[in-house]
Order: structure tokens, then C-alpha cells, then sequence
């Protein structure tokens, strides 16, 4: 689901990029008159509050003003904003990465990460800036009506721009998404890794989650780390929680048993589920020479026995 | 250091390997080892690893070549105190030196040297013995 909206967010940018060469492919022709200053900026100052109502009319015509996720006044709030800081930028021409630029984009980012926290989707992120192009041109198309050289060219200028910014949108909005899962990664990997004391000279690892070659890493580290600073001569590996068990992830359990062995401990593994048992045949991974019990319990009683202790029960069962 | 010490402790050798270990070094102390159970008669081998802090292939072999020819002079063979970093290093390097007893610190290894000679004691010179946590063979050559 995360997967195909990342690949879902890399098809709109690759998308909005092509759109952006072809039109500063177009405009090369025109750049040297635009040298002269655009006039976008005076139109958007002029025009503010009329541009900022058809937008947003814009924008709820297309459904995202009628969405719960964000209010009106919220939505009127975030385009008289942009706006004001479009026109500022604007006025100080247009390369995007200058310092006047600066306020819109975080301002831009600020919006994108907002969006991703409502639960947006890219698709209606980024149609809050390519929302504004239909009242922006159609302006343009007033203002400019007599002379079409110059309504040509701010045309392009406003694309240009426009492209940007939605192209900054996304950028923000699959940031914020890949921090996220991260974030996730980390925080997975953290509390994925309990080396747990059963008993004297005994510790069980408790494995959960696919094992790649990453997590078998960490998980190895922490176990081999722990036999030193307790001196337990058993490990327990549980794989009650190893979704599935393929080559690669019985080589790491291999290469994790053979490592503890080197340590002079010995390792049982244990939650050896009936069709992981099944696959691992099939497979033909040679687990010979590995101790390996159905379950904790059994892998526990081994363990026990192994270090000469007895479990007895002291009261008749009822 | 070209040299490391080889200690003498009853029927037992201690061998700490405190440096890291090249080439020379370790063929130097396979010479001496070997030559060392011969004079002495030793009847077990503790090699400590524990202060060993990187290994190569090379010095991996070197480890199980000693433990091997020191079993072949009749003398078990304990290499105790192996650090994670080591063990998994050896892990990748597909080295697992099988047959090499290993033990988790000196007192563990030096239980189960005490452990094999009383056992040996205990047999006599006719009894067979016990099966040496699977390492094959070794008690039948004995006597």
C-alpha cells in the first residue's frame, strides 16, 4: 500500500518534470525578452483577492474543498497566504532557488507536510498549485488581450513557475513520506532485537518479522554481545514470529548458529512452524549439525537439561 | 613481540594471545606449541583469543591447524574468550572450524579440560571412553 503510493508519487513527478523541460525548452526562444521584468508579479498584486476567490473555487470544484480533512477557511487561509508570498517572490524574479524565494517554498513545504499528516493523497497535493493555473491564466488572458507576443510569454513564465512549485510540493510531500518510514525502519529494528534472560546460562531471542540480511546483523551483534557480558553457554533462537523462511533467511540463521558456536556457546532453535519445517525440506537447506525444537517450551526443557537442572512439580496437578 | 609465551600449568599449556596476530607470529607459535607438549608431555592446550581483536583468513586456519596438531599430540585443546567481532568475521569468512573445542572464557575452558583428564583417569587403561561431544575419533586413538 506505502509501495505503490511512493511509486504512485514518483509517476507524478517524473511527470510534472517532463512538463517542465518541454516548457523550458519552449521558452528558450522567448528568454531574452523576458529580460525585461515579468509581469506576472504586478498582476498577481493588482489581483489578489479576486485570483485567491477563484481558486479556491477552483480548487472545490475539483473536491478538495468540499473534503472533511480541511476546512474552507482554512483552504482560503493557505491560498491569500500563498498569494502574498507569490507576489513578493515573484517581483524579485524568477529563479526559485534565490533567497526572495525562500518564504514561498517553506511555506510550500509547510503546506505539503500538513497535506501528508491530513492523509492527502500526492494526486491532491499537488493539485492544490496546479489548481491556481486556470485563474492565473485566465487573467493573464484579460490583462494581456491586445498584445499576444506578451501574453505568449508570461504564459510561459507562469508555467514555468507553476511547475516548480508544484514540483517543490512533491518533493516536500515524498520526503515527509520517506522520513516516515524511516522513522518506521528504525524504530522496527529497535524493538525487534530483545536478548531475553530465561535462566541462569540461558538466553532466548525471540525473533519476529522478516529477516534480511540487515536485521540478522543487528540481532547476531546483540545476541553475540550478550553471551560475552553474561556468560550464557545456551542461546535459544525463536522463530515463532519469521513469517516465512526462504535460502537466504536459513543462511543467516546458519551463519548465526556457526557464530555463537565460535563463541563457545551452543545454540537451539526453536518455533520451527510445520510448513516453515516443510519449506526448509523442499528447499534442501542442510540444517544438519542445528538443534531445532517445535517450540519454547521444548527448546527451554533441552536447555535445562543440558546445564544439569531438573523441573520438578511440587504440587499434583488438579 | 616476536614471540608468544607459552605458560606451563601442571599437565596444562595456557597460551594468551594478547597481540594481534601476523603471519609469522602464529607460525612461530605453532613451532613452539608443538614442540612444547612434546617435552612436556601436556595432556591439555588452553589458547585464550579473548584480547584478539581482528582476524584474517590466514590466522582463522592457523587457529584450527594449532588445536588440530595439538590433538594429534595426544593433548585436548580448548580456544576460549573468541569476541563477537572475531566470531562473526570468521562466520563470513565460511571458516566454522569444525572439530576446534571452543569455550565462552578461561574458567569454562579450563573445567573442560579438567573434565576430559579425570575422565581419562577415571577410564583406566582398558575402559573405553566417552564420546567427546562430538568429537569423533578421538578417544579411540589413545591407547
Amino acid at each position: 500500500m506505502l509501495h505503490a503510493l511512493i511509486m504512485r508519487v514518483h509517476t507524478a513527478i517524473q511527470l510534472i518534470q517532463s512538463r517542465v523541460s518541454l516548457a523550458k525548452s519552449s521558452a528558450r526562444v522567448t528568454r531574452e525578452q523576458t529580460c525585461r521584468k515579468s509581469r506576472i508579479a504586478e498582476i498577481l498584486k493588482a489581483h489578489q483577492d479576486d485570483l485567491a476567490a477563484e481558486w479556491v473555487k477552483n480548487l472545490q470544484a475539483t473536491g478538495t474543498g468540499k473534503d472533511s480533512r480541511i476546512s474552507e477557511s482554512q483552504l482560503r487561509e493557505q491560498t491569500k497566504e500563498f498569494l502574498v508570498l507569490l507576489s513578493e517572490a515573484a517581483a524579485a524574479g524568477g529563479d526559485v532557488h534565490s533567497q526572495a524565494w525562500n518564504a514561498t517554498v517553506d511555506f510550500l513545504e509547510d503546506v505539503s507536510r500538513s497535506r501528508v499528516q491530513q492523509g492527502f493523497t500526492s494526486e491532491e497535493t499537488a493539485r492544490f498549485i496546479f489548481s491556481f493555473k486556470q485563474p492565473l491564466f485566465a487573467r493573464l488572458r484579460a490583462e494581456l488581450a491586445k498584445d499576444h507576443e506578451a501574453f505568449a510569454e508570461e504564459t510561459w513564465a507562469a508555467t514555468e513557475l507553476l511547475d516548480k512549485m508544484g514540483l517543490i510540493t512533491i518533493a516536500a510531500f515524498q520526503k515527509t513520506r520517506e522520513d516516515l518510514i524511516n522513522r518506521q525502519q528504525q524504530e522496527m529494528l529497535e524493538l525487534s532485537t530483545p536478548v531475553v534472560k530465561m535462566w541462569d546460562g540461558i538466553l532466548a531471542l525471540p525473533m519476529i518479522g522478516t529477516l534480511d540480511s540487515a536485521r540478522t546483523q543487528i540481532v547476531m551483534e546483540s545476541l553475540l554481545q550478550r553471551i560475552v557480558d553474561t556468560g550464557a553457554e545456551l542461546a535459544i533462537i525463536d522463530i515463532t514470529g519469521v513469517p516465512t523462511v526462504d535460502t537466504l533467511v536459513a543462511q543467516h540463521l546458519l551463519k548465526t548458529v556457526t557464530a555463537i558456536r565460535l563463541m563457545g556457546a551452543d545454540c537451539i532453535i526453536s518455533g520451527v512452524r510445520p510448513q516453515i519445517a516443510q519449506t526448509i525440506v523442499h528447499l534442501g537447506v542442510d540444517l544438519q549439525g542445528v538443534t531445532t525444537k517445535a517450540n519454547l517450551a521444548d527448546a527451554l526443557s533441552l536447555a535445562l537439561k543440558k546445564l544439569g537442572f531438573a523441573v520438578t512439580r511440587t504440587k499434583a496437578a488438579n | 613481540m616476536d614471540r608468544i609465551p607459552i605458560l606451563r600449568m601442571g599437565k596444562f599449556l595456557l597460551v594468551s594471545i594478547q597481540v594481534d596476530m601476523h603471519d609469522q607470529l602464529a607460525m612461530t607459535l605453532q613451532d613452539d606449541l608443538t614442540s612444547m607438549i612434546e617435552r612436556t608431555g601436556a595432556r591439555g592446550v588452553l589458547i585464550d583469543i579473548s584480547a584478539l581483536e581482528m582476524v584474517d583468513s590466514f590466522i582463522g586456519r592457523m587457529i584450527a591447524n594449532i588445536s588440530g596438531m595439538s590433538r594429534i599430540l595426544d593433548a585436548h585443546t580448548v580456544v576460549v574468550g573468541m569476541q563477537p567481532a572475531v566470531a562473526i568475521t570468521l562466520v563470513e569468512l565460511g571458516l566454522s572450524l569444525p572439530g576446534v573445542k571452543m569455550a565462552l572464557n578461561i574458567e569454562k575452558g579450563m573445567a573442560y579440560l579438567r573434565a576430559q583428564r579425570a575422565a581419562e583417569e577415571g577410564d583406566g587403561l582398558n575402559a573405553s571412553h566417552h564420546s567427546d561431544d562430538g568429537e569423533a575419533g578421538y578417544g579411540t586413538r589413545q591407547e
